[in-house]
């Protein structure tokens, strides 16, 4: 018995924790104390399996995944599903990440959601994403996979709708699991398309089978990772489908750093990296990963530049940096996409871990004077490092590490990929590209973090006489978490350290036996010497100019508070709206969709061919049948006898020749 | 020594008692002789699985038993509603039967 | 020898069938029963089905043309008043007896080469050699088990289930009877 083996402990820990506090919720909202212990404990104990699990493969790093098998799920002729959790390397760092980060939300929740009437609901809801995510992240099959996949997605949905009283939130959790339904149609087909090519849908038969089954670049895996990477856009929020993430913000701010920021969203990274060999078997698909990753990243980095709601900042902010992801995975580099999952979890959770605060802050201080103005509009705060001087020295931190400065941990991830696709666009020029506009957000993200930071801590406070003096740092139970994150998003770097600098890739190499597959099917080589120098010296100048750049433009000028700035003109305002790109989806595909469902399917196939023709058609085709069938009903035992012969003569005739 | 050759004479047989049993059904009234008729049939029927039997081994000659098993069964409870109408009606007439007719 | 016999019989229980059926008054219909059944009984005992006829006579005769009678009686339907329908359902009768008669005379042409032709071409999973077989073994395990141990290992192996069920059968028309029977429950 090894911890591989327990790996199932890891996911009954936070489902047994959803059925307490489900229970709770349910019979005793009030008793916040077990909620408090419950809740967070079984994250840490879930930690504390997945650490025992990476130490033992740390201590011996297996060459084939440990598969442990539950139960079997469906055994339909041949299609044999079984309940399953694979242990190898990937799963194992993400399982780190999700009951890592996850135990440092949850008892960071616990400050934020002290005063909240759904506590311990919260935390069921919580309990049971990470339960889910664990099953996304460990299952050894597409379709356990899928039950993940599908079960983050409902949780999702639940936590962004969380204080549902307002349709605005219920509203955006609706959009959030309506837009990821069409995803999920693509990961569905995908799946179809995987049975019939492999006959399997384990994990370890697909990624083994894949070089010998499928011709490179054919028809087939371009289909299957198109309809996986369609997916992957609904889940990781990419064009065309992002426009859910942002919207997502409405739920508590805990449930942003974790599903929105931490974990969920990178599922889609996490398919890519799993599936690689696929990808690495068709080139146009994973070009399309890269472009639509590249793409994503500039168009999100743009939006974020004229947001004043601090979470939608990051929101958009998150959107970018997944499609760094993509172009990661898309480029082949799929370690360098995980290392910045794993980056961007520790200091994007920070950031919105760190806002979260910054709100928590801003609302009471905005409760205790009965002020009705809103706690997230960054034109509302300003000077905030005088009253949280921790919450801004750790967001400080992130945003470093966001920006891509050394030796913070994004820095590396991030010109790890932006190597990547500049190495790859040797063979395939259209990378340089990608390559090109990587850079160009990274100047965009380095200039909105520094505007944020500058709107949000820095030049004189904004929030009103009166309320200024409510504002303070936030309690111990949120700042600790907060610290541990820093630290993570100080030295993260540390995982994957380059050669440059003395590392020698361990993170790399760690993955290497579950990348194997799809490195043996095109291995990039990485940029040496003077260019390795040019590449890396040109994303820290970038960096650094970006934050200059952000910093001067803020606080160069005046900024007014939310209700007395002037609205937005031009090509700020198309920012400020998001290039109307809601209210196109809105014209495009909401507004036919509900004509549809009106004047077609309501009026025309349910009023008048259901209801008409087959409901009262069927009552009326009966009547009249009865009606006349009524006749031969006489009451007469003879005449029922006589029919009864006929009857049997007939059959008789049939049966006799 | 079984007599296999009679196999069409016996279906035959059985034939005319069976269509003998229907007419019975058809043209009486009393409900006690039209259930004699019935038992008739059966016995007709119970003679083709006789029949049957020698070519098919001993399954049609259990089939009969069961057969005897529900006539017997029939005829206890046909009876005893029989009598529960006679009560009623005074009558086994199956002219007075006509509750049915509504 | 067994033909003779056998036609005789069978001369017998058609001539006992239609009295049954025309006889006016009850009793002598179910007399006119009784000794048809004593005539299949005996074409029973021809047919190879010794057991069978015995209890022919045993439970039909014996016991269910007792009840018969004894409920006739009880009623006391003896002095029948007009009792066969009118010309028209005696019309229909006659119709319906004729393509009756039509439909299943063409039996006596049944043979057991032609049952065996046709039991080919019938869509059943029974091959027709071991069908007929089937009828050989029967016939064995007769002469090696006797005529009631031939019939008591089918009836207590193979066709145990229904067996059981037709014992609760009775035991239901057992009570149901008596619940109709009685005035007054």
């Amino acid at each position: 018995m090894t911890f591989s083996h327990a790996v199932w402990l890891a996911v009954a820990l936070p489902l047994a924790g959803f059925l307490v506090n489900g229970a709770l919720a349910l019979r005793r909202p009030r008793a916040t104390g077990l909620v408090s212990v419950v809740g967070p404990g079984v994250l840490v104990a879930a930690f504390v399996v997945a650490a025992g699990i990476f130490l033992e493969l740390w201590r011996e790093p297996p060459h084939a995944p440990t598969v442990v098998s539950l139960w079997s799920w469906l055994p339909v002729g041949q299609l044999q599903v079984d309940l399953a959790f694979q242990v190898d390397q990937l799963s194992a760092v993400m399982l780190l990440i999700v009951t890592g980060v996850g135990s440092l939300i949850h008892l960071y929740s616990v400050g934020y959601m002290k005063a909240d009437p759904g506590y311990a609901r919260f935390f069921a809801y919580m309990n049971l994403f990470v339960a889910f995510m664990l099953v996304l992240v460990l299952g050894s099959s597409f379709p356990v996979m899928f039950i993940g996949w599908e079960g983050v997605g409902l949780c999702s949905y639940l936590l962004i709708g969380f204080w549902f009283n307002d349709k605005v939130n219920a509203d955006a959790g609706l959009k959030a699991f309506i837009m990821n339904r069409i995803g999920d149609v693509g990961f569905l087909v995908a799946m179809f398309l995987i049975w019939r090519a492999f006959g399997s849908l384990d994990f370890t038969w697909v990624t083994g089978h894949a070089a010998d089954t499928l011709a490179p670049g054919g028809a087939v895996v371009t289909a299957i990772t198109l309809f996986l990477f369609l997916g992957c856009t609904g889940k990781s929020a990419q064009i065309p489908l992002y426009t859910w993430l942002p919207d997502a913000m409405a739920g508590p701010t805990p449930v942003s750093a974790l599903i929105h920021a931490a974990t969920m969203v990178t599922a889609g990274v996490y398919l890519v990296a799993r599936t690689n060999v696929l990808f690495a078997l068709a080139p146009v698909s994973s070009t399309i990963v890269a472009g639509i990753g590249a793409l994503t990243a500039l168009f999100a980095a743009t939006i974020a530049l004229r947001q004043y709601d601090i979470k939608k900042v990051l929101a958009y902010s998150t959107v970018s940096q997944l499609g760094y992801m993509f172009v990661g995975v898309g480029t082949g580099a799929y370690a360098a996409g995980m290392f910045h999952l794993a980056t961007h979890a520790f200091f994007k959770a920070l950031l919105f871990l760190g806002a979260g605060s910054v709100i928590h802050a801003m609302h009471e201080a905005y409760h205790a004077t009965h002020s009705h103005e809103d706690a997230q509009d960054m034109r509302n705060m300003g000077g905030l490092r005088h009253a949280m001087p921790w919450t801004f020295g750790l967001m400080l931190v992130a945003t470093l590490a966001i920006a891509g400065i050394p030796p913070f941990s994004g820095f590396f991830s991030k010109d790890e990929i932006l190597s990547a696709a500049f190495a790859r666009g040797g063979e395939a020029p259209i990378y340089y590209l990608f390559y090109a506009m990587g850079i160009l957000a990274a100047l965009l993200t380095a200039y909105y973090m520094a505007r944020l930071m500058a709107m949000t801590f820095l030049g004189p406070n904004r929030t009103g006489e009166r309320e200024r003096t409510h504002l303070h740092e936030a309690p111990w139970i949120m700042t600790g978490p907060l610290l541990a994150l820093g630290v993570l998003s100080t030295v993260g770097g540390a995982l994957n350290l380059p050669h440059l600098v003395g590392g020698h890739s361990a993170l790399e190499r760690w993955l290497e036996p579950v990348l194997a597959p799809g490195l043996a099917v095109g291995r990039l080589s990485m940029p040496e010497g003077s260019t390795e120098y040019l590449l890396v010296g040109a994303a820290v100048a970038i960096g650094v100019i970006g934050l200059l750049l952000g910093f001067r433009a803020t606080l160069g000028r005046g900024i007014l508070p939310a209700r007395e700035a002037p609205p937005d003109t031009g090509f700020a305002l198309v920012l400020n709206r998001k290039y109307y790109i809601d209210e196109l989806y809105e014209a495009v595909v909401v507004r036919p969709l509900l004509w549809l469902s009106r004047v077609v399917l309501w009026r025309g196939v349910d009023q008048g061919l259901v209801d008409g023709a087959a409901v009262n058609g069927a009552a009326w085709t009966s009547r009249v049948f009865g009606g006349g069938l009524r006749l031969l009903q006489t009451g007469h035992v003879g005449a029922y006898v006589v029919l009864f012969l006929v009857g049997a003569l007939w059959i008789l005739r049939a049966v006799i020749r | 020594m079984p007599a296999t050759s009679l196999l069409g004479p016996s279906l035959g047989l059985s034939a005319i008692l069976f269509s003998l049993g229907v007419a019975g059904v058809l043209l009486r009234r009393n409900a006690i002789v039209l259930f004699m008729c019935i038992e008739l049939m059966l016995n007709a029927v119970n003679l083709s699985f006789i029949a049957l039997a020698q070519l098919h081994g001993s399954g049609g000659q259990i089939i009969v038993l069961f057969v005897m098993t529900v006539a017997a069964a029939e005829a206890a409870v046909g009876l005893a509603i029989i009598l529960a109408i006679f009560r009623l009606k005074q009558s086994v007439d199956l002219k007075q039967l006509n509750l049915l007719q509504g | 020898m067994t033909a003779v016999v056998f036609w005789v019989f069978a001369a017998a229980a058609v001539l006992g069938a239609t009295l049954c059926v025309l006889n006016r008054n009850p009793v002598a219909s179910a007399m006119w029963l009784m000794s048809t059944m004593f005539s299949l009984a005996a074409i029973f005992f021809l047919l190879g089905a010794e057991l069978i006829g015995i209890l022919q006579i045993l439970v039909y005769v014996g016991a269910i043309m007792v009840v018969f009678l004894f409920v006739i009686m009880l009623l006391n339907l003896t002095r029948a008043t007009t009792d066969l329908r009118g010309s028209g359902s005696i019309g229909a009768t006659v119709v319906i007896i004729g393509l009756l008669l039509i439909e299943l005379l063409t039996l006596w042409r049944y043979t057991p080469a032609r049952l065996a032709a046709d039991l080919a071409q019938a869509p059943t999973l029974s091959d027709p050699a071991t069908v007929f077989a089937a009828g050989e073994l029967s016939r064995h395990e007769t002469a090696v088990r006797g005529v009631v141990g031939g019939l008591a290992g089918p009836l207590f192996q193979v066709y145990l289930v229904p067996f059981e069920i037709t014992s609760v059968l009775l035991l239901t028309a057992l009570v149901g009877a008596v619940v109709l029977a009685k005035r007054r429950l």
